[in-house]
């Protein structure tokens, strides 16, 4: 079995799916010759021509206005928006036109495409190559949301979400793209969409994460144990919507504390919806505050982005106040 | 501008005159004319507030032309003034006038404002209400079929007011750079609610664009069926081939109000649309017909008491119908309802209940 970095998994996923389907087309900017800008489509336009790995004009409402209408045809679009930051030109082909297809039409047209883009901090890139923009959508019904975490899941989450009758938004975690390896199985399998994971089984505090942020909370996790012999669950949701509340459920009625940690800005992010959930439902198992461990309220910064995104250090205070409560 | 016949139905351009069968010929009147009679059942009944709004298409009913110009398997991305070309490809009348009532028998199920619907049998794609994105999307669907090399071909609609979004640019630099099995229709009906052509754009004329987008152009007399078909035909034709997209911008006049909730009087002049009244295309095309020998003088009228009866019973049997059930309120959001909208929808029937 090959021990592969996301990336390259990223890459394995698109090329079985392709072989095995002559529906799925990739496009977008620089994803031919080229291989993309982090190569996750290296060696695929030599493999399988241009008519299925399009190279297209530099316009991201146009990348994803003409996969809607390759998806209604019946292909298997698989668009990529070079860095999540520049999806807004598409913010209409997606929540206008992608979303609402099936819903708008009676059921009669649906739009079963992938909008594959590299999301997150932590790599230098500044304001406009570092955002995480995943709250948007998850506000928009018709689009299901998947965030991987380590390469084994993005390999069978995105064959999952290629397969998938409804449009799905994979942001992938830009920052350990290239992080780790591990073994991904050449084999065909998938990961399916709405179930989270349990990565670290604990009894004190359940920590609710996803992409990057996930390795941040597993290190503050395992820094709390060590350190202070608090026993947290870590909880990768893997996927936004559906969200999988039954893992939460089971999780957080038995820790009775809560901390979600995202990098997104903290209003109205993810992490607020994790936490209404929580307590609309089970308010009565809380024996502390439920948290909020996020990105702060600003435009994303360049020289500051570590003080700006979580780190096990901000985790780990969360952690000691909520168990200290 | 190409023209084959003048507003009094005379042959003006004989060598474009298209070869086609008489017994087409009437059908092309008949559906310009149930086209006309829906629109002002849909009037009416807005009005008289029974159905809530209404989208008028006199003075456009042309456009019947383009779909008969085009196979049946081909994709037609509609904006909203095209009904004639989902009536031409045989979608039932019922469905429509359900439609209009958003009944519980309505194939869109309510969710629409009536006018803006679609049909996947007959490749009728349900408009948006956003202005100009199905173009791209007809654009990726033209290339789709390139790409499975099944012979089709995806035709969109769009109005002059469309020609300056964004879905627009990309639809026609998508469409020409990739060679996509598409033809590009704009209804240059010159208003876009009540914004006039002359503040949409500074272009000399709408077909200019063409030439930047690097495919051919053609202007024509968007009343005049034979202009449409022969045009769409051609542009088709080179569809098809491989040679990528064509534009048409097709000069019409929305004879009507922009919606029934748009007052045109506050923006244009009557003696405007009077003159534009005498190039109608139903009147011109019938003076044809009956200066042919292809019909009797008295055939247009017999058309129009045909569908006032048959959209009069559909309208009755609409109107006595039900709302959708609450049900599908949270239905086709995807493909399965997930957990979060199932609790949605009990919480919705607690408060039905009596």
């Amino acid at each position: 079995m090959a021990e592969l970095t996301i990336i390259e998994a990223v890459r394995l996923a698109l090329d079985q799916e392709m072989e095995k389907d002559e529906n799925v087309v990739l496009l977008g900017e620089d994803i031919g010759p080229d291989g993309g800008v982090f190569r996750a489509t290296q060696g695929l336009y030599e493999k399988y021509g241009g008519e299925r790995v399009l190279d297209t004009p530099l316009n991201e409402s146009g990348i994803i206005g003409f996969a809607v209408g390759m998806a209604l045809y019946g292909l298997r679009p698989i668009a990529e928006i070079q860095f999540s930051d520049f999806i807004w030109p598409a913010m209409d082909q997606i929540v206008s036109e992608a979303a609402k297809f099936r819903y708008r039409s009676g059921g009669m047209f649906t739009v079963p495409m992938v909008i594959r883009t590299p999301y997150g901090g932590g790599v230098k890139g500044a304001i406009y190559h570092s955002q995480s923009p995943e709250a948007y959508f998850a506000h928009t019904p018709g689009l299901k949301i998947v965030v991987p975490s380590n390469p084994y899941d993005t390999k069978g989450l995105l064959i999952s979400a290629i397969r998938d009758p409804d449009p799905v938004l994979f942001f992938e975690p830009k920052r350990i793209y290239r992080a780790f390896r591990e073994e991904v199985p050449e084999e065909e399998y998938t990961v399916p969409l709405g179930k989270a994971t349990v990565v670290r089984s604990g009894s004190d505090i359940t920590i609710l994460s996803y992409g990057a942020m996930l390795h941040i909370a597993m290190d503050a996790a395992e820094r709390a144990m060590d350190q202070h012999n608090i026993d947290c669950e870590v909880i990768d949701l893997r996927t936004l919507v559906p969200l999988d509340i039954g893992t939460i459920e089971t999780s957080v009625k038995k820790t009775g504390r809560v901390i979600s940690v995202t990098e997104s800005p903290k209003t109205a992010g993810f992490a607020a919806e994790l936490s209404a959930l929580v307590a609309e439902r089970w308010i009565e198992y809380m024996e502390s505050p439920i948290m909020r461990v996020t990105g702060y309220d600003t435009p994303f910064p360049f020289v500051l982005e570590h003080d700006y995104m979580p780190s096990a250090e901000r985790v780990l205070d969360s952690i000691l106040r909520s168990y200290g409560f | 501008m190409r023209q084959v016949i003048d507003i009094d139905g005379n042959v003006i351009n004989p060598d474009l005159l298209p070869r086609v069968a008489k017994k087409e010929l009437v059908k092309w009147l008949d559906i310009m004319i149930a086209v006309r009679v829906l629109d002002e059942k849909g009037m009416r009944l807005q009005r008289q507030g029974r159905i809530g709004f209404h989208i008028p298409t006199t003075g456009q009913e042309a456009h019947v032309g383009a779909a008969a110009a085009i196979k049946d398997t081909d994709w037609i991305f509609p904006a909203y003034r095209e009904h004639g070309l989902a009536i031409y490809r045989g979608i039932p009348l019922a469905d429509i006038i359900n439609h209009l009532f958003a009944n519980e028998l309505d194939p869109q199920k309510g969710r629409r404002l009536p006018g803006l619907f679609g049909d996947a049998r007959i490749r009728f794609v349900n408009p948006s209400a956003p202005i100009g994105t199905q173009i791209v999307q007809a654009a990726g669907a033209g290339y789709a079929a390139r790409y499975k090399k099944d012979g089709n071909i995806s035709i969109v609609f769009f109005g002059d007011g469309a020609t300056s979004s964004n879905d627009f640019h990309s639809g026609m630099n998508f469409g020409a750079v990739t060679k996509a099995a598409t033809v590009f229709i704009c209804q240059n009906n010159q208003w876009a609610i009540s914004v006039p052509l002359s503040k949409q754009t500074a272009a000399k004329q709408l077909v200019d664009k063409a030439a930047g987008y690097g495919m051919p152009g053609i202007r024509i007399d968007g009343n005049d069926i034979f202009a449409m078909f022969t045009a769409v035909k051609e542009a088709s034709k080179r569809a098809r081939k491989g040679d990528g997209p064509t534009f048409i911008e097709s000069v019409t006049y929305r004879l009507g109000p922009h919606t029934s909730s748009d007052d045109p009087s506050k923006y244009r002049a009557e003696k405007d649309v009077e003159l534009w009244r005498q190039k109608e295309p139903i009147g011109r095309f019938s003076k044809f017909l009956i200066s042919e020998g292809i019909i009797d003088k008295d055939e247009p009228e017999r058309i129009r008491s045909k569908y006032d009866q048959i959209f009069n019973e559909l309208i009755a049997e609409a109107d006595s119908r039900s709302a959708p059930p609450l049900e599908t309120m949270f239905e086709d959001v995807f493909e399965t309802m997930p957990w979060h909208l199932e609790e949605q929808l009990q919480e919705a029937l607690r408060f039905t209940r009596e």
